[in-house]
């Protein structure tokens, strides 16, 4: 029946249809942040009021972005480093406990995010990380993992043995073979663990929320939604939809620069998992 | 294209047959450190699971057998007090209820969505990848982002959305779009469907490109409609990819906050709050660990019994 109705239907006025629906949000978004609105500080004509007022926000637009920086780069770097490293060891060695401990890193998937973050709460104060930047990126990176180390793993893999054969008969030892022989043929790899991290730590909302309780270091998804509780009553619409587009900017210009890495997060098999 | 097996499939690491070696002492001390030099590129990994999964679920346990208030800590064993509180409270069973309900109408409309998608940019025509980046862009927000934007969209004082329905003669005034429990769901669903449709789409589309052309191609011969194709070779043959879908869909609806915590806030009248936004309120609100604790160890439990379910079903559809 679907497909019939689609046979009848112009393909052009269907696919476009939803073209739609799915770009005006964006761009009402993107239009009402500059647009003139009572309530906001960009109450008459077109211009960069609503910004003004993200940039003056609590401890400044400057200042969250700058932790939401700090959180995705040692969120990728861990993620990266950990399953470069893990992947190597999976792909290419026996050891003991070698399936279980991979069989235990993708159960990680398995356990619901809320089930981890009260444990972890009261884990990272033991470990005076609580309220930290560093104990949040450790949180976001271990979600990362299962996904980061099944990719990996398989990018080794994918690399012929011959070629790292021929560098450990040259006199390299594996970390030399690694380095200069695997990394340059796992870089696509790398590239799609390194943006998959990158846009779940910089858009994460509930891992923040329950571990940062300074709002000098929220990052900025939090950072968006406390301005738009805190001016209750008189609520700012216009500075929320400022803080809409500079959270989603990032994300959009990474996605479509790395799309074909992107898609092929898909196409590896790694969300079988 | 590339076909991945299943996750334990990979080839295993050959000793090195190729190699000459001198002697058997030598072999078998290369052997030993190269299991020295796996453990210890693995000892991150380890490292990393053991101090941040494995410790944490022991202590979740632990935390949701003991009286354990937010700001106090841990004043010992009070079981089973804390399962008991959290099963009698006055939201549980109703947010119960409404995680249910939404999963169900998410999941339907999201991947009924998704298959039309995926088969709209399957086509070879001039403008299916463009197609297929737009519908997929809101999937590179985040949800907590998606769910800022829609809560300006649909704000009845400002949002474009509201004046619709009257200008459409179906209402009498401005809509508000979260106002009663109904609409708020729905709207909820709308934002969610907007936000994921394209993730999906990309899932069956995998799927979709791994069907043979030329199992299409001796359907038609065989005289086969638009229709019957669909029903009798694209819907069997995704079932894997749809089945992937379903236990994703399943278990992010399942595990709902971002949406509703930022959305409706759980309101109106609590009529939106879901099990884990319950999780944040026992611990955060309620400054209460314990009871925090059991309930999130009652939605692991949940979600593992279901997941084995989908598993098997996965399972079989992939043998089918």
């Amino acid at each position: 029946m679907l497909s019939r109705t689609l046979g009848r239907t112009p393909y052009y006025v269907v696919a476009g249809g939803l073209a739609v629906i799915f770009l005006f949000p964006l761009l009402w978004n993107a239009w009402a942040s500059l647009a003139p609105q009572p309530g906001t500080a960009q109450e008459s004509g077109y211009g960069l009021g609503n910004y003004r007022t993200l940039l003056a926000h609590d401890a400044g637009l400057w200042r969250y972005l700058l932790n939401s920086t700090v959180v995705s780069v040692l969120t990728v770097a861990l993620t990266l480093g950990v399953s470069l490293l893990g992947g190597y060891a999976f792909a290419r060695f026996e050891f003991p406990g070698k399936n279980l401990l991979f069989l235990v890193t993708l159960a990680v998937l398995m356990v619901p995010y809320a089930t981890l973050l009260i444990p972890l709460y009261v884990l990272l104060g033991r470990l005076h990380l609580q309220n930290s930047l560093i104990g949040l990126s450790l949180v976001l990176a271990l979600f990362q993992l299962p996904f980061a180390t099944f990719m990996m793993r398989i990018s080794f893999e994918a690399v012929p043995r011959a070629l790292e054969e021929s560098a450990l008969v040259d006199g390299c030892g594996t970390a030399g073979a690694l380095r200069r022989v695997l990394l340059p043929a796992v870089r696509p790899g790398l590239i799609t663990v390194g943006l998959f991290a990158f846009l779940a730590a910089w858009n994460d909302f509930i891992a923040p929320l329950i571990l940062i309780s300074d709002s000098e270091r929220a990052p900025l998804p939090l950072a968006v939604a406390n301005l738009r509780q805190q001016s209750m009553g008189a609520v700012d619409y216009g500075a929320t939809e400022a803080g809409v587009v500079v959270l989603a900017v990032p994300c959009l210009l990474l996605f479509l620069l790395l799309q074909r890495h992107y898609v092929r997060g898909f196409m590896s098999g790694a969300l079988k998992g | 294209m590339q076909t991945a097996g299943p996750v334990t499939a990979g080839p295993r690491a050959r000793p090195q047959h190729r190699r000459r070696r001198p002697s058997w002492a030598s072999a078998s001390r290369r052997r030993l450190s190269r299991k020295v030099k796996g453990l210890a590129y693995a000892a991150p990994t380890a490292v990393f699971v053991t101090v941040f999964f494995l410790l944490p679920l022991l202590l979740v346990g632990q935390m949701s057998l003991s009286d354990w208030p937010l700001l106090a800590g841990d004043r010992g064993v009070n079981a089973p007090d804390n399962y008991t509180r959290v099963t009698d409270g006055t939201l549980f069973w109703p947010a119960v209820r409404f995680t249910l309900l939404y999963t169900v109408i998410a999941t339907v409309v999201l991947l009924g969505l998704a298959l039309l998608l995926a088969l709209l940019v399957q086509e070879s025509r001039p403008g299916a990848g463009f197609f297929r980046t737009v519908y997929f862009l809101p999937g590179a927000l985040g949800l907590a982002s998606a769910s800022l934007l829609f809560w300006g969209l649909y704000s009845p004082t400002t949002g474009p959305l509201s004046p619709l329905p009257e200008r459409l003669g179906l209402a009498d005034g401005p809509v508000s779009f979260l106002a009663t429990p109904t609409s708020a769901l729905l709207s909820t669903v709308f934002l969610v469907v907007w936000k994921f449709a394209g993730f999906y789409m990309l899932i069956l589309l995998v799927g979709l490109q791994r069907i043979p052309h030329e199992v299409y191609e001796a359907a038609r011969m065989d005289g086969a409609g638009r229709g019957q194709i669909f029903r009798s070779i694209t819907l069997p043959l995704l079932r894997p990819s749809l089945a992937l879908c379903l236990l994703l869909c399943v278990t992010g609806s399942l595990l709902a906050f971002d949406q509703f915590f930022v959305l409706t806030k759980g309101g109106p009248d609590n009529s939106t709050v879901t099990l884990v936004q319950l999780i944040y309120r026992e611990a955060f609100q309620r400054m209460n660990l314990g009871t925090a604790a059991a309930l999130s160890v009652i939605v692991l439990a949940a979600l593992l019994v279901l997941n084995a379910l989908q598993f098997r079903g996965l399972r079989r559809a992939d043998e089918s």
